[in-house]
């Protein structure tokens, strides 16, 4: 007999940048519908940006995002650029596009580091982690910070990057944190457990992901090939060799495959930027726009990142529209999950790469709104189970212990 | 598709239809619509034509809202921005739910911000705003103050 058991996960937490709430309906193991509910943190960013000057808006949008926070300011100055193509400093341009393709370095990084923990391979997280650092104190250097950096602005960046530190930049990225990358693809792409544990798992087809204007790796994992860096490009995308990555799979390992290629590319990217990067201003220092409407978007590390700017000849938007991936790939959530297990929730969850403090708060919760699993159960099970199907594979606790770090009982 | 291709396939299918056609940039079209018409052009363009689905953008004019469908056709980096006004007074347009799933939220988001009705939409459930916000107020209208002095008005209660 089944009995619909409804699972709530979320949503509230005022440390969280993105607070959501799930509600999966769940019949024993089996997940059978989901319903998502945002808004918990709503800022009213968009309202807020009308009072604000265009110099203001972009400090304003950084604030969006912690982790991506050079995305927004990024598609918000293309977006005024775009109103009557305002033309920004060749070395300005090199240096955004440096800016954007750490961060998405940073990202993935980041990302990585949290989808290995999910799994039970600790020492993915700790690696993944520790070669972010790197990228992170490359920040610092540049911009002065390790997160908002506040480098964009309209018609150029606000610093400059030092000729005599490029050495040191590409010694960084070339000798640490390359060969870092290069070990993660070994150590994911030939991983005979990972591959059992996350092949097949919350498959988002080709078709539904068109269907849901899915982004990003989400989008490229399900061979939906979409990516604004090559398809419009903006800043110095157009001057840099690279190659967009795309999977057919559409399953969660698929998606992880995605971002360790990106990782790659975007260190390939960085290091032509750095090579390349012209003489001359690095701002145009621009005092009016003129009226009319602007769209701009950047390639975040999750995907496209849109801002509209309607501008009246002031200095302040009249209308800031702002949508970040996550607002199209969280929908497709509702695609992934249906027919998986309790265990794969987190992982198919963490695969679209929204914010990870949600998932660290999820409970399980049946009808008389007992507590049944917290989010420690959940990460337990979702580990437990790479554990046994480490087994089920043929491999030695030891052997399984060396990826894992410790036994899973 | 060329962008020739495809504002030649616009005006031929639609005609006389299309109010007024703006070509911004190499990169930019805006195609004005009745609203009535908003439907069958997002249609073709995402069925027919194949565009993605960027977003939609609603903005408080004084005497109407302008919905905007912003479409993007990756591989030659257009985009085409269906705009259509609708008057305050009426403020009800079709949902694009039955063409394209993506357009799920961005409906619900504009439906509470901006106080748009969206005709066919099946699921029309708070996203943002908390479950016993007041129907009549629309934090994205422009007579809608963030100001400290009339948040007592602005009060849910």
């Amino acid at each position: 007999m089944s009995h619909k058991v409804t699972i709530p996960i979320g949503p509230y937490h005022p440390l969280q940048e993105e607070p959501e709430f799930y509600k999966l309906i769940v019949d024993g193991e089996k997940v059978l519908d989901v319903d998502v509910r945002i808004g918990w943190n709503h800022r009213g960013i968009e309202k807020l940006s009308e009072s604000k000057s265009f110099d203001q808006s972009a400090y304003l949008v950084e604030r969006i995002c912690g982790i991506c926070s050079t995305s927004h300011p990024f598609a918000f100055v293309n977006a005024v650029e775009d109103i009557d193509d305002i033309h920004v400093p060749e070395r300005a341009l090199y240096i955004r596009t440096i800016i954007g393709e750490l961060e998405r370095i940073h990202s993935h990084l980041l990302w990585l580091g949290l989808a290995g923990h999910f799994l039970g391979y600790n020492t993915v997280f700790m690696w993944a982690w520790r070669y972010r650092e790197p990228v992170l104190d490359m920040f610092e250097a540049i911009s002065g910070n390790r997160n908002n950096y506040a480098m964009m602005k309209v018609g150029g960046v606000r610093r400059d990057i030092d000729n005599t530190e490029i050495p040191r930049y590409k010694k960084i990225l070339n000798d640490e944190v390359l060969p870092a990358v290069e070990m993660f693809r070994g150590a994911v792409l030939d991983d005979p457990v990972l591959a059992a544990r996350l092949k097949g798992v919350g498959i988002l087809t080709r078709e539904d992901a068109i269907d849901y204007s899915a982004l990003g790796p989400t989008a490229r994992a399900s061979g939906y090939d979409v990516d604004i860096r090559r398809d419009e490009p903006y800043a110095a995308y157009g001057k840099v060799k690279w190659n967009v990555i795309t999977r057919k799979e559409g399953d969660v390992f698929a998606k992880a495959v995605v971002r360790i290629l990106e990782l790659i590319e975007s260190i390939k990217i960085v290091n032509q930027c750095l090579d390349d990067l012209p003489e001359g201003p690095i701002d145009e220092n621009v005092k009016q726009v003129s009226p009319g409407d602007g769209i701009g978007h950047h390639e975040a590390p999750r995907g496209e990142v849109i801002h509209i700017v309607r501008c009246d000849g002031t200095n302040r938007p009249v209308r800031h529209k702002v949508r970040a991936p996550t607002f199209m790939n969280f929908p497709t959530f509702k695609k992934t999950i249906v027919g998986q297990t309790i265990a794969d929730a987190t992982i198919i969850l963490a695969a679209i790469d929204p914010c990870y403090c949600c998932t660290e708060r999820l409970t399980v919760v049946n009808k008389k709104d007992k507590m049944v699993y917290d989010a420690h159960n959940l990460i337990h099970m979702s580990q437990h189970r790479t554990w046994d199907m480490g087994k089920s594979l043929g491999l030695s606790d030891s052997e399984l212990i060396k990826r894992m770090g410790k036994k899973i009982e | 598709m060329t962008r020739e291709g495809v504002v030649k396939s616009l005006k031929s299918e639609f005609g006389e239809k299309i109010k007024k056609f703006y070509d911004k940039s190499s990169r930019r079209i805006y195609v004005d619509v009745a609203r009535e018409d908003v439907i069958g052009m997002v249609r073709f363009i995402f069925k027919d034509l194949g565009a993605r689905f960027n977003i939609a953008t609603a903005v408080d004019n004084p005497d109407s809202i302008e919905m905007m469908y912003h479409f993007d056709f990756d591989r030659i980096g257009l985009i085409v921005t269906i705009r259509a006004y609708v008057p305050k007074d009426d403020c009800v347009i079709d949902s694009i739910l039955p063409i394209m799933k993506g357009a799920e939220w961005i409906e619900r988001e504009i439906h509470e911000l901006f106080g748009l009705e969206f005709k066919g939409h099946p699921n029309m459930k708070p996203l943002l705003l908390p479950d016993d916000w007041p129907a009549d107020k629309h934090p994205m209208r422009k007579k809608f103050k963030l100001s400290t002095e009339s948040d007592t008005n602005n009060q849910c209660s």
